[in-house]
Formats: C-alpha cells, structure tokens, sequence
C-alpha cells in the first residue's frame, strides 16, 4: 500500500454520526428565495403529473426483464 | 490503461399504453422498433442481426449451461422473425428485448461518449412515442427506468472489454465490494422498498433489491452482482467482455459519467494487479440491500481488515486504491477524461459525506429524493401515497413535456454535461473511434446491401456475388474512421467496398 498522504479535507475514517456538517456556503441564495424555487418545481410538477394517480401506478405493469 | 477503453451501455425501456395496462408488450415493443426504423427509412427486419457468434450460455467460469436446462428467456440467439431488429446508422442496435423495446448503443471509448449515445438512444425512443402517438389512439409510453415496484424488473447493462489474461476470479473478489458501494452515488432512487415494494418509504437504487446471489449467469432470475456471461463479440483469447447487469438507467449526465468512469478505473487497477488486499465485504447481496435502503447513509457493512464502514467510507477507499495507483503508473500525466472522472468522483464523495443533499444537481437519487420531500413535506404525504409512487414512475418518462426529470434539466435544475448539439449528432452518426464507425458508415451508404449485422461482423448481399459475403470485425479498435474511413470514402458501392476490403489486408479486423 503506497504510503502517500490522501489530499482531500473532507476525508474522514470516523464513525460517520461524528460528522457535524460543515457550515452553509456563504454564497447560499435567501431561504425566501430557495422556498419559490422548491415552489415552481411542485407547481411544473403538479402542471403534468397524472391526474388520476392511482389509476396511473396501477396501471403499470412490466413484464420481467434481464 | 486510463478511463478510456471500449464500453457501452443497453437499456430495455419500460412500456405502457396509457389506460390498457394489459396491452401486450412484445407487440408494442415491435411497433416502437418498427415506427422508429421506417421513420428513418429502415427496415426492421431488413439489416438483420447475425447471430453467429452469439453465445449467451458461455460461462466465464469455463463451462456452457445445457440448453435444456436454461430457461427460455436465456436462450437470446434464436431468432425469432417476428421480432423486430434494427442496426442504426449511429452503430447501435435497436430491437425487441423479451418484452421491451431496448437500445443497445454503439461501441465507444470514454465516458462522455458513452452519455451521448446512451442519451441518443433516449432521443430514438422519444421519436418513436411521437411517431405511435396518432390521434384517435392512446399512443404508447416509454420509461428509462428499472421496474413497475411490482416485482418486475429490467436492464441497463454496461459493457466493458477487458484483457482475457486478467483471472475472472480477480474480477469477481474486487468488483463485488465497489459494487455493493457504487449505487451510493449512481442510483436512481425508487419509491417503495422490497421488489414488490411491500414496505413503504424510499430508496437509493431501482435494481438493488433485485439482486439474489454474488455471481452467476442469469438476467432474468436469481440475479447476480457479477454476471459470468461470456460472449466476448471479439478476438476471444484476447479480449473479455464485461457484462454488468447491476447499474440503474440513470439520467443525470454526473450518474452516468461516475457510473461507466469509476467502473473502468476500478477495471484497470484489477488488470494491473495493483489492488493489493481485498475489501472484501461481508454478505455482499445483504449488504446490497442495506445500503440502498438506507438514504441517509448513515449504514455500515463489515469490510474484512477495516471494520465497518458506510457505503460512501468503502468508496473513498477504492478512490484513494484508485488515485494511488494512477500516481503511481503516469505521475501528473493523466488524460483529461480520466482526470474530469477523479475530480468528479472526489466532489461527488465529499458532498455525500457532508450531506447528500447538496449532490441534488448531479446524483439521480439524490434529485429525485430531493423533489420527492419537497412534495411531501408541501402536502403532508405519507410514503405510501400514490401521488410519489406516480412521481417516481414519470419521472423517467421520455417526453420533453411530460417526462419529469426532463422538466428538471430544461429548468437548468441538474447539470449537464454533454451538449444536446452532440447528442443530436449521435443519433445519426457513429463513434469514429472504434468499430461502431464501419458498422455505422456501411448502414448509411450501403442499406440495401447490408443483409445483416452484428456487433462483430457485417454480412453484405450484393450482385456480384453469389453468396452473402460476411466481414468479421473482431477488434473493437479496428474499422475507425481513421482505418477505414478514405477506404469507405472511395467505395462508390458495396461491392466497391468489398473488392477494397479484399485488396488491403484484413481492414476490419
């Protein structure tokens, strides 16, 4: 095994409940902002989802495949 | 070796027509290869597949199964006519899978070429749902995705050639740990837990839970981490072709790019015999299953002589084997395919170490999760809702409108990598760096005259000849556009082109 020093900082060999997450990004976008983006993606979502869901899950049924 | 080598990826689509769920479908299947062939002005059954080399029985292990204790679906060399089949001018194959429309692409050496003419095959089944969309009938739908979450499942397999000096038993002890981990950034999520999703809630990988036994030959049942099928469609003492049936269809270009990229890396270290000790993990297909339950991957497996470690902790230790050994072979001088694939795999570990969610523009499962919460914290969803089970289903829908991942990368949501002006080209056009090229080339000049082809021959029918005249392709590398391209260039016909082909020696291979 090649004794050469790993360069990444965020490596860690801890058990991985030790990791406190590292502090946001100082560039993060308003969290107003980020809600009326989460929003437009539900609202381009609910634009074309199946109207009738149930039925649609129901309704798909694949044959196996490899 | 670096992350270039011959590779590609075939992907069975999910089909449906939308309010007739027991349509049948093979017969679909043969309509979306048949619409899409005449379209481009094709016949399906015209340039057929030649099946001569086909072995599906073959055991990499060094034996061949009895073909009467296989099971029927095993048995993918015996034609069927009414089956449709097509060879494309990109090179890749387009055809009826058992029940599914699958695309099979061309060869290709490196990753980014690999997302082109995977998403080229993406573009082919959107053309062939608009082409069966005729007004007055309910059309019929295709999914890039892995299962109906009713115990269904279906493939998108990678290839890899591979030097046959490497023992298939090296292979096998260092693969199935790096696969038991990969779907930790290569997923594609999947609402529903267990393959007839019997418990409720959400998962890293479509396939996983599909996964029976460590190594084996069969697709379709008892499913293997590592698939010994051994039909290596080249120069058999030379070459191996790698068959991995694990991965997901994924549709973020990053996926798919760390899922061929690593996987090719980890390939070379194994033929280089420069892995050293193995990470050998305890109950891979378990281990399998764990991992992909658990979205915030907090699991750990038992890896012999490290302890336990998370699926992220076992895929930084093949990212250090993996950088060591690239240090190690060509010092700083690594090609840029290679280096984007390291740069890509060391960013992608760190965010999922720090928190998975901030993979949400590059890794499929983490996208998909991520939507998925919103939804469900925005309405108050238990996971056993049918709104997220309909979400999942269409997210991997085809269409430009309707296909939800589609909407997310129109939205500039998940990054892009490869263009759409190259993947445009790909639909039409061969790689030009391998094999795929004279396959390719020959179906575009010569329709007509190409009576059949495979991934390691074209068989011509031209009036000079009595008999069909078969041109083996048995080296991947060979037929490119710089080998025989002033040679197709020159051919005014197919017999042209034979009589050139006799008059160099062996053009193709």
């Amino acid at each position: 095994m090649a004794t050469q020093e790993h360069k990444n900082p965020q490596r860690r060999d801890a058990d991985p409940a030790d990791d406190a997450p590292d502090p946001a990004p100082a560039a993060a976008p308003a969290k107003q902002e980020l809600d009326d983006d989460v929003d437009s993606v539900l609202d381009e979502i609910d634009g074309v989802l199946e109207s009738n869901s149930e039925e649609f899950v129901r309704g798909f049924v694949q044959k196996g495949g490899q | 070796m670096s992350v270039r080598r011959i590779m590609g990826i075939e992907t069975e689509y999910g089909i449906s027509v939308p309010g007739d769920p027991t349509a049948n479908p093979m017969v679909l299947s043969g309509r979306v290869v048949t619409a899409y062939a005449t379209q481009v002005g094709m016949r399906a059954a015209r340039a057929g597949w030649d099946y001569e080399d086909e072995a599906p029985l073959r055991d990499a292990r060094g034996f061949d199964m009895a073909r009467g204790v296989a099971d029927p679906s095993q048995l993918t060399d015996e034609e069927d006519p009414t089956l449709a089949n097509v060879v494309l001018t990109n090179g890749a194959r387009l055809y009826v899978d058992h029940a599914h429309p699958e695309y099979s692409s061309p060869e290709v050496t490196s990753p980014r070429d690999a997302i082109a003419w995977d998403r080229a095959g993406e573009a082919v089944m959107r053309e062939a749902v608009r082409l069966l969309a005729v007004p007055g009938t309910p059309g019929v739908n295709l999914y890039k995705n892995n299962t109906d979450g009713k115990g269904a499942s279906y493939g998108t397999h990678e290839n890899y050639l591979m030097s046959r000096a490497t023992p298939f038993a090296e292979i096998v002890r260092h693969l199935i740990p790096f696969f038991v981990a990969r779907q930790v950034m290569c997923g594609s999520g999947r609402v529903g837990i267990g393959v007839e999703s019997s418990r409720p809630g959400f998962q890293l990988a479509q396939r996983s839970d599909f996964f029976e036994v460590e190594v084996g030959l069969e697709t379709t049942l008892k499913r293997p981490l590592i698939n010994t099928r051994d039909e290596p469609h080249a120069v058999a003492d030379r070459y191996r072709r790698l068959h991995v049936i694990l991965g997901d269809a994924n549709h973020c270009d990053v996926t798919n790019l760390l899922k061929l990229g690593t996987t090719s890396l980890v390939l070379g270290m194994i033929e280089d015999g420069a892995v050293g000790e193995a990470l050998t993990v305890d109950k891979p297909v378990e281990a399998l299953h764990r991992l992909s339950h658990d979205p915030t991957l907090r699991t750990t497996v038992e890896v012999a002589g490290r302890g336990t470690l998370t699926g992220v902790q076992l895929l930084w230790s093949y990212y250090e084997l993996v950088d060591r050994w690239l240090e190690r072979k060509y010092a700083g001088e690594r090609d840029e395919d290679t280096a984007e694939v390291m740069q890509r795999w060391e960013q992608v570990l760190t965010k999922l170490e720090r928190d998975p969610m901030e993979a949400y523009r590059e890794v499929d499962w983490v996208t998909k999760l991520k939507t998925l919460e919103s939804y469900r914290a925005r309405d108050g969803l238990d996971w056993s809702d049918h709104r997220l089970r309909a979400i999942d289903i269409q997210w991997s829908d085809v269409r430009s409108d309707k296909g939800l991942f589609n909407r997310l990368l129109a939205a500039g949501r998940v990054e892009q990598l490869v263009d759409d002006t190259l993947v445009k080209d790909a639909v039409g056009n061969p790689p030009r760096d391998t094999r795929a090229y004279f396959r390719g080339t020959c179906l575009a000049r010569f329709p007509r005259e190409v009576a059949a082809a495979s991934w390691d021959s074209v068989i011509f029918d031209v009036p000079s000849q009595p008999s069909l005249q078969r041109v083996p392709m048995l080296e991947p590398e060979r037929g490119t556009e710089a080998h025989v391209g002033p040679l197709l260039e020159r051919a005014e016909s197919a017999d042209d082109l034979l009589r050139l082909l006799a008059e160099g020696t062996s053009a193709t291979g």
